[in-house]
């Protein structure tokens, strides 16, 4: 009974969005659909070719790959799909559990219409037909986590069908290529999730926890390879992968995995893996005895979910009761690729920098609430978000809502960049003392520590002659012609200064000491 | 006083006739000698009493709730209880205590009313005699009436008495014997194929299936989701809408219920029947009907032609294949909904626990009788991906033209359909298990459970005593949602037939109470 995995690691009400693939291709790509809805930045994986080039070596025709996904998403709502428990992340076991999620006899699902609402909105945003006519299946296995022993499910007529969604890859020298590709979504389904177990292999024990909705992304991966032209290959599935990169390295893997087996004249058998996070490679799944007969049946205690668009709207309906399609579609937020395409446009941005600011929750409304409030040109701006920002982001593992250092906070360390008050590593500084510091604003710390640039040209000319004065040597390099020496100055002015003197300033200065 | 009807005992409670904890303690009292019928699983007499107890101040500050506050009821153990063991005669839920109200019984509490226990009925409500559940058959007070035994001793064959006594029918038959025997005033029974009708039938009493989507299921555990409905037991056709007006409408926790907000079903008392059209359905003219049924059946029709009404032979075309056809999408339903029992979160757990499967196939094996593990089986086979086609859809289909028989017929201008309940009055209970669960349910379902496909209201009234002094019943089926103008019609019919109020004086003979009942269930209430 003890799976070798944690089951159902996430989604309590939630959809499950299967793509199928656009059809073979070579090399990977598969996990790019799933970067550009995904929630993490930098996840944007490259592409990288890997088996065209070893195929050719070994002189035979080449193989083709085909991925298909079963993309698990939670959705973000306060209750679960079909009961009135909330759902809560890292709740303690058991304790958001109703009547109805521990199947208690006699308690009845209710659909949640914030569910459908947000699965019809991903219908849209995905390009799919909705269906205004979809149905409730259960899918029926034992298993200790799924106390009905069914789950909920919309195997035959599910809400939305038929999408795509285009995406954008980054390929070539630093990745300033930017390239399209498609992929086909079959359907999207509102799914009933199941608890999760937790193994205590020491005690010999299952524990089961009831909450669900516990992560918030899960996908299986059906891939298959073969020669193209010539029939599909028989697909395994690699089930239960949480992260874009688990997701990617698995394919790729099982890709590798495929060919060789092929290649030495085995088969591949019709099965599911798993993938092996330590060891990068998917093993077989001690599957439930073999092959599994779900037994659909419609369930009973649900009727036809019925949508509406305003044409179909039934006069006089009560707007609780009834769903408008045409109303959500009102409701759509901007596209991320339409976002992404405003930015290069309205701020002459570049597109791998559009990509890494939609990336990462709440940055893009962060760079935009920089832009409003300062002068800097937007470069600028792009510049120290994407690097500096979000540098101290990633090194203290926060997210963008919980940066110390806010929109205008930056927006007026940019400012006194801009009008020269300050040095662009004092502006360094300053950022560094702002984290520590909360509350102290940019001016504060920069007359707190006497980081403003020198506006005495005087003052600094003597510091000048003095540097200069300490370092003959080096102000020999620089009458030989020595271009790196200046710099070398440069730096010693900078240094003496604490920073505060303009090095656009100190080398016109020391240029003219120079030729005097 | 245990003899009157549901109105007219709440009109003795209003008039202080007597108090809400007297009529409780007189019903216990009747419980507990009438305990040999097994109608009871569960007798929750301190809860009871308590609940009196509320009713009774109640009443002495002038604020009773309605008809049913301080009225004892009693339900079926199929419904979830709070608090109180729900076992659904199963050893699997033996020791099971719902810790919420099905919403019918948190609504008869809402109103006031006094839950006297649970009664008894078939394993999971799978069978139509009450004979197949864990605690034990139940035994039709008609066994022990005057009536009845009178009719014997003519006969005088000598036989053991004891051991001639009769089933009530069910699966609600608990229900059914609790009502019949005075030991409360109305009761909640459960209807998936007939399961209420069958029972009042074999009673003597008024069974009620309400429309589907009228009444809530939630809290109701589950036989056939999409054909059950909580059914009505009581002793005449006004006590069965007073309790209907507590239990219909819409309930956010059953999605199936119906959004119109319900509305109190006050019956009037038809006069004129001269515009009613009520047909004849010439498929439930079988063979196996006995030819007394089959004669109460034609007098009830000659009844309202003399009437005036109209009366016509009607044509149900695909009744013959409703039994097989119910066979699938019952077994179906049943093999999903018992799936959840599997020894985890509640109810009876094996002792094996070599690996999780073992546990499960040895708590079911134990837990589950014979006709449960029987139509899981089949129910399983029918979902099987290569059978569902052949089975589960053309089932679905058929159901859809059953339904279909029925629209056609109403549509033809059809009011009311007349039908006998059940091919015979109730047979001894050696005698009913000669055939299996399996038979049995397929020959007394028969006239009962196409209305279950068609998810129509229907309600069977007891017409006369058989030639053996035993109740007979004949159905009405109405069109869906139609409830109300189904029960006036039965209503008219059942003040013609003055059916004779069972007599229980031997049985009870020092329970001085009972006999009052020569003033009873046929007197209605004029107000």
């Amino acid at each position: 009974m003890a799976a070798p995995m944690l089951r159902g690691c996430c989604l309590g009400r939630c959809w499950a969005l299967a793509c199928i693939d656009s059809g073979s291709r070579h090399g990977r790509g598969a996990a790019t659909g799933f970067t550009s809805s995904g929630k993490r930045g930098q996840s944007f994986v490259a592409q990288q070719p890997l088996l065209t080039a070893q195929k050719s070596r070994k002189g035979e025709h080449k193989w083709a790959a085909v991925v298909g996904l079963e993309i698990h998403a939670q959705i973000a709502s306060n209750s679960k799909l079909f009961s009135g428990s909330q759902v809560h992340f890292a709740a303690p076991p058991n304790s958001l559990v109703s009547f109805f999620d521990a199947s208690l006899p006699g308690t009845l699902p209710v659909l949640n219409r914030r569910c459908v609402e947000a699965a019809v909105m991903t219908g849209l945003a995905l390009n799919c037909h909705i269906n205004k006519k979809s149905l409730f299946d259960r899918k029926h296995y034992f298993y200790a986590d799924l106390p009905a022993g069914y789950q909920i499910t919309q195997q035959r007529l599910p809400i939305a069908v038929n999408g795509s969604l285009a995406y954008s890859v980054c390929v070539g020298k630093k990745w300033r290529q930017v390239i399209t590709k498609t992929v086909r979504i079959k359907q999207i389904q509102l799914e009933q999730d199941s608890g999760k177990s937790l193994h205590d292999e020491l005690r010999s024990q299952t524990l089961i926890d009831l909450n669900r909705a516990e992560g918030q992304l899960r996908v299986d991966a059906n891939i298959s390879v073969h020669h193209p032209g010539e029939p599909l290959g028989v697909r395994t599935e690699v089930k239960n992968l949480n992260s874009a990169r688990f997701l990617a390295r698995a394919i790729d893997y099982e890709i590798q995995r495929q060919i060789n087996e092929l290649e030495n004249g085995c088969e591949i058998l019709n099965e599911t893996r798993s993938f092996d996070y330590k060891l990068g490679c998917t093993v077989p799944m001690r599957d439930k005895e073999g092959k599994q007969d779900y037994r659909f049946m419609p369930e009973p205690n649900l009727p036809p979910l019925l949508l509406y668009d305003t044409a179909s709207l039934p006069a006089g309906a009560d707007p609780q009761q009834v769903i408008n399609i045409d109303r959500i579609r009102e409701q759509l937020p901007e596209l991320p690729s339409e976002t992404r395409e405003k930015l290069i446009q309205q701020y002459g941005i570049l597109p791998e920098h559009s990509f890494a600011l939609l990336n990462e929750v709440g940055l893009l409304e962060f760079f935009q609430n920089v832009i409003k409030e300062t002068r800097a040109e937007p470069k600028k701006v792009t510049s120290w978000v994407l690097n500096i920002f979000l540098g101290f982001l990633k090194q203290r593992n926060l997210a963008v809502n919980e940066s110390p250092v806010t929109p205008s906070v930056l927006a007026e360390l940019l400012n006194l960049l801009d009008r020269k008050v300050i040095s662009s590593a004092a502006a360094k500084q300053v950022f560094e003392e702002l984290w520590r510091s909360k509350g102290k604003t940019p001016s504060q710390i920069v007359s707190e520590k006497k980081l403003e640039l020198m506006q005495d040209e005087e003052a600094l000319e003597r510091v000048c002659h003095t540097v200069m004065e300490g370092h003959p040597q080096v102000v020999m390099d620089m009458k030989r012609g020595n271009p790196r020496a200046i710099n070398k100055l440069i730096g010693l002015v900078r240094k003496v200064t604490h920073n505060r003197a303009d090095p656009t300033v100190i080398k016109e200065i020391l240029e003219k000491q120079l030729s005097s | 006083m245990l003899g009157r009807t549901l109105q007219e005992v709440s009109a003795a409670l209003k008039q202080g006739q007597i108090t809400p904890v007297e009529l409780c303690q007189k019903c216990l009292s009747l419980i507990k000698k009438t305990k040999f019928l097994n109608a009871y699983i569960t007798i929750s007499e301190e809860v009871a009493l308590k609940q009196a107890e509320e009713s009774e101040k109640r009443y002495k500050k002038g604020h009773s709730l309605g008809a049913l506050d301080g009225i004892p009821v009693a339900v079926k153990d199929n419904f979830s209880t709070s608090g109180i063991e729900t076992t659904c005669a199963s050893n699997m839920l033996k020791g099971y205590v719902p810790p919420y109200n099905a919403t019918v019984v948190q609504r008869l509490l809402d109103q006031g009313a006094v839950l006297m226990g649970k009664t008894n009925l078939d394993e999971f409500a799978m069978g139509s005699g009450s004979t197949d559940g864990v605690f034990g058959p139940v035994k039709n007070p008609w066994s022990y009436s005057k009536q009845y035994r009178e009719k014997r001793k003519q006969k005088s064959h000598g036989e053991n008495e004891d051991s001639n006594w009769l089933i009530t029918g069910g699966s609600s038959g608990g229900s059914a014997a609790a009502v019949s025997a005075f030991t409360c005033f109305a009761a909640l029974g459960s209807d998936t194929g007939g399961s209420t009708r069958n029972p009042a039938a074999h009673c003597g009493i008024v069974g009620f299936k309400p429309s589907y989507g009228l009444v809530s299921r939630h809290g109701l555990i589950p036989l056939v989701n999409s054909m059950d409905v909580p059914g009505i037991l009581t002793r005449c056709v006004d006590d069965a809408a007073t309790v209907l007006g507590v239990l219909a409408g819409h309930d956010p926790k059953d999605s199936t219920t119906i959004q119109d907000p319900g509305k109190p079903f006050m019956l009037s008392s038809l006069t004129d029947v001269s515009k009613l059209c009520i047909g004849i359905p010439k498929e439930y003219i079988v063979p196996e009907l006995s030819s007394e049924v089959r004669s109460f059946w034609s007098k009830a029709a000659n009844l309202f032609e003399s009437e005036g009404a109209k009366v016509i032979e009607v044509s149900l075309p695909h009744t013959s294949y409703s039994i097989v056809c119910y066979h699938v999408l019952c077994t179906s339903e049943v093999a999903s909904n018992m799936a959840r029992f599997d020894g985890l979160e509640y109810g009876h757990r094996c002792d094996i626990d070599v690996s999780t499967e073992a546990m499960y196939a040895a708590t079911r094996r134990e837990g589950f009788n014979d006709v449960v593990r029987g139509r899981i089986l089949a129910g399983n086979f029918f979902l099987l991906k290569e059978n569902y086609a052949n089975y589960f859809i053309k089932a679905q289909k058929v159901r859809r033209l059953i339904a279909n028989d029925f629209v056609n017929v109403f549509n033809s201008g059809v009011d009311v359909l007349l039908t006998p309940t059940t091919l015979s009055e109730a047979v001894p209970y050696l005698e009913f298990i000669k055939e299996d669960n399996r038979t049995r349910s397929a020959q007394d379902d028969i006239f009962t459970q196409a209305v279950n496909m068609a998810g129509l209201p229907a309600v069977s009234v007891p017409v006369a005593l058989s030639n053996q002094g035993l109740p007979v019943g004949l159905q009405f089926i109405g069109r869906a949602f139609c409830d109300q103008q189904l029960l006036t019609v039965a209503k008219w019919f059942e003040k013609q037939v003055q059916f004779p109020v069972i007599h229980l004086q031997e049985l009870m003979d020092d329970c001085s109470s009972v006999f009052e009942i020569e003033k009873l269930a046929s007197v209605s209430l004029k107000q």
